[in-house]
């Protein structure tokens, strides 16, 4: 594999640090006048989203990690794993462990479009869409006529995730969902 | 930022009005004290040996000066007064937030004067530049909390201390003696033994070099020496660095003959200090970096 240099750090480097696939957020060169000069990174452990510090001699280097951000589709759940296909016609399709998905579970149903960050052709983390189309399947009923701004209520999506929604919204609806901020957008 | 937009200044128009005013007080100061102007070669035959610090070479094998000290050293050994220089200096591959590969330094030398008559002038001109402040003082050893270890973990934790002192004006003295660089060494009680100031002592853990930082808001601003006039020992010190050059593999520097020259024919007793002047127009307008104060940053 690769290896990368400290004058070649940047941000959005993809590299291996303590075994784990990370991506490198800011690389700040640090010297004193005479002496040795550093180069203090911070890195994105990919799997588990902690930010780390760490500090290089300038021209030491560090391993490359394979790792890719693909687009691909939601297939299906088998209990313990969850099933991905690329969207390049190729039909090739990756299973993403519980831990992967856990941030995208609560949003994405069956056929949805991921960001998929894949390190050795592995699952290593799933991003929903920014929005999705979600029906409620439990809420109380809707007030007829209020749509105007006003006060809210839960309502329980077809994944499960519970959000609050405006008064007006009934059992059936299908709403789209900001899945950044987990808030309700619109009707769809 | 489109390469179509690549041609604009990476400073404002207000950072330039700053710099100016910087530079016309810097010459100011030096005119009421009768420190001259000179300006020497930027290009040069040879260049440093300091084993942490890369010269930039040009095609036809000559080097970017990394500081004007071995120019304006001959020109002291050659009955020159106290004199100062401000212009553009180079070092490979320093580049980032506080770095540049070519940044502006002023650099000066005062006949008569040892480190601690030095620190007081700069004081006094960082006082006419950025107001009025006290001034602390450290050593390297209470900064970083020992002088023992390997160069690079000493180097680390230097960088962080310094940085670490916060919103101050501090002076770190009393360097390692294997940091002189071109400043003379010392020993513990302060007195200079051997001919010429360099350490001869037995125990040279002692030993310290006259050699002085000033740190302002956590950024190196100065670095000066009461300077070594030992040609000897010059020699020896260029020796070593390159051996240390070697040893982390990189090119050794052919040591400046015709300083060594100047210096055995007389470099007289003097102090001299070197300013980071981009840095001083960042701390004088509160920016958080060289590029929004040099017109065209590296990056």
């Amino acid at each position: 594999m690769a290896r990368y240099a400290t004058n070649e750090f940047r941000a959005g480097l993809k590299v291996l640090l303590e075994g784990d696939p990370c991506s490198i957020l800011d690389n700040e060169f640090v010297k004193p006048g005479k002496g040795q000069a550093f180069n203090r990174v911070k890195f994105r452990n990919l799997k588990t989203g902690r930010v780390w510090e760490r500090t290089f001699k300038s021209g030491e280097s560090i391993e490359a990690a394979d790792v890719m951000e693909l687009s691909m589709e939601y297939l299906y759940s088998d209990g313990e794993f969850h099933h991905f296909m690329k969207t390049d016609g190729s039909y090739e399709q990756a299973a993403a462990s519980a831990a992967a998905v856990a941030e995208a579970l609560p949003w994405i149903k069956e056929q949805d479009v991921c960001q998929v960050t894949l390190w050795n052709d592995d699952p290593i983390s799933v991003t929903a869409p920014n929005f999705v189309t979600l029906e409620v399947t439990e809420t109380d009923p809707g007030l007829k006529g209020d749509t105007a701004a006003g006060g809210t209520k839960p309502a329980t999506l077809s994944t499960g995730t519970v959000i609050r929604v405006p008064l007006f919204i009934n059992i059936g609806d299908v709403l789209k969902i900001d899945t950044r901020s987990g808030e309700y957008v619109s009707r769809a | 930022m489109s390469l179509h937009d690549d041609w604009r200044p990476t400073c404002s128009v207000a950072a330039l009005r700053a710099r100016a005013k910087l530079l016309a007080q810097i010459r100011a100061f030096f005119a009421e004290r009768d420190v001259i102007e000179v300006q020497t070669p930027t290009l040069g035959r040879t260049s440093v040996t300091e084993p942490q610090i890369e010269s930039l070479r040009t095609q036809c094998g000559a080097f970017l000066q990394t500081s004007p000290e071995h120019y304006m050293k001959r020109l002291l050994a050659a009955a020159a007064p106290s004199i100062y220089q401000l212009g553009p200096v180079y070092r490979a591959g320093e580049s980032g937030r506080l770095h540049q590969e070519e940044f502006t330094m002023l650099e000066w030398y005062r006949l008569g004067f040892d480190d601690r008559a030095l620190m007081a002038e700069v004081s006094d001109l960082i006082d006419r530049l950025l107001g009025p402040a006290s001034y602390e003082r450290t050593t390297y050893e209470s900064l970083v909390g020992t002088v023992h270890g390997a160069p690079a973990e000493l180097d680390l934790a230097y960088a962080e201390a310094i940085e670490a002192l916060g919103p101050m004006r501090c002076f770190v003295t009393d360097y390692p003696a294997n940091q002189a660089a071109l400043a003379r060494v010392r020993g513990d009680g302060g007195q200079f033994r051997g001919d010429n100031g360099h350490f001869r002592g037995d125990n040279a853990d002692d030993a310290r070099a006259a050699r002085f930082e000033l740190i302002i808001d956590g950024v190196e601003i100065a670095n000066g020496y009461h300077e070594l006039t030992d040609a000897v020992e010059l020699g020896a010190r260029m020796a070593r660095d390159n051996q240390q050059r070697l040893d982390a593999r990189r090119e050794p520097m052919a040591p400046d003959e015709r300083l060594l020259a100047a210096m055995e024919a007389g470099l007289p007793e003097c102090a001299g200090v070197a300013i980071g002047v981009d840095r001083l127009v960042m701390l004088a307008l509160g920016a958080s970096g060289l590029a929004e104060v040099v017109p065209f940053a590296d990056r």
